[in-house]
């Protein structure tokens, strides 16, 4: 114990950086606890979305259609598809941070994967709108 | 001209004298672990099911449009590829549920010790096993 005395440790951080909370990242935990959430939103909601799409399997479109026509229903795969796409865009940024180092293309790709899994999480969006409406 | 890394890499013994710190192996000489291995593959499978919202959307896109896209949709989906691409989706999905599980248990501070963390992971792989199975025997069963 006695060696540690002499250890120190230099906050290079002021005092208003400090309060802030955030790092190098400029987002501080946002990101991380975006996806914890998601992830925990995810477990009840995906174990109702493939037992009920697998009691549909091999079912006709006017069957789709009047399931998703339910109120419930639609609200609940809206919630799972908003959930499951903020997720999956949160984890694609991780790992496109970890393994693109040159940062325009970092910038690229991420501009890329985002309008991606936007649009498709727009049409999921507006195809439960169109059959529950 | 030396490198600016040196400043982290290079140490100073007792004596005084310069030394070169070990580095820490690199990924691919490095021996994979049931803990890497696991963590790895809950990222792969998280990509994979990205890449799999497609599908999703695609069923999703053509049920709003008519019954005709659906059919096709759903033709796609029962083809020998479409069940390949739905059985690998299957798997990555209740993977990446079971193993994002277990990821949360470690985020609140459970299962570091080697031995349930081994354990833990055969529960997740035999988890994945068991539940794309059941939905398997359940989808098949509505379909057929």
């Amino acid at each position: 114990m006695a060696q540690n005395d002499k250890l120190s440790v230099t906050m290079r951080q002021s005092a208003l950086g400090r309060a802030r909370g955030l790092g190098a990242a400029k987002s501080g935990v946002h990101h991380w606890w975006a996806e914890r959430v998601t992830s925990v939103a995810l477990i009840p909601l995906t174990l109702w979305f493939v037992f009920s799409v697998l009691s549909l399997a091999g079912h006709p479109q006017a069957d789709i259609a009047h399931w998703v026509s339910q109120p419930i229903v639609a609200v609940l795969l809206l919630a799972f598809i908003i959930a499951s796409f903020h997720h999956a865009q949160l984890g694609m940024q991780m790992v496109l941070e970890d393994y693109l180092h040159d940062e325009g293309q970092r910038l690229i790709w991420m501009m890329v994967m985002k309008a991606i899994i936007w649009l498709m999480g727009l049409a999921a969006v507006l195809s439960v709108l169109k059959l529950a409406i | 001209m030396p490198d600016v890394r040196d400043a982290l890499i290079i140490g100073k013994r007792s004596d005084g004298s310069l030394v070169r710190r070990p580095l820490s192996p690199h990924l691919q000489v490095y021996k994979p672990q049931v803990s890497s291995v696991t963590s790895i593959m809950n990222r792969v499978t998280g990509v994979a099911l990205t890449v799999g919202l497609l599908l999703m959307v695609w069923w999703l896109v053509a049920a709003a449009t008519g019954p005709k896209a659906f059919a096709a949709a759903q033709g796609f989906i029962g083809s020998p590829i479409g069940l390949i691409l739905m059985f690998g989706w299957t798997l990555a999905l209740w993977y990446h549920f079971f193993g994002g599980i277990r990821h949360l248990l470690w985020d609140i501070g459970w299962g570091f010790e080697i031995q349930t963390s081994h354990r833990t992971a055969m529960i997740v792989v035999a988890a994945t096993v068991v539940m794309t199975v059941i939905s398997w025997i359940i989808g098949l069963a509505v379909w057929l």
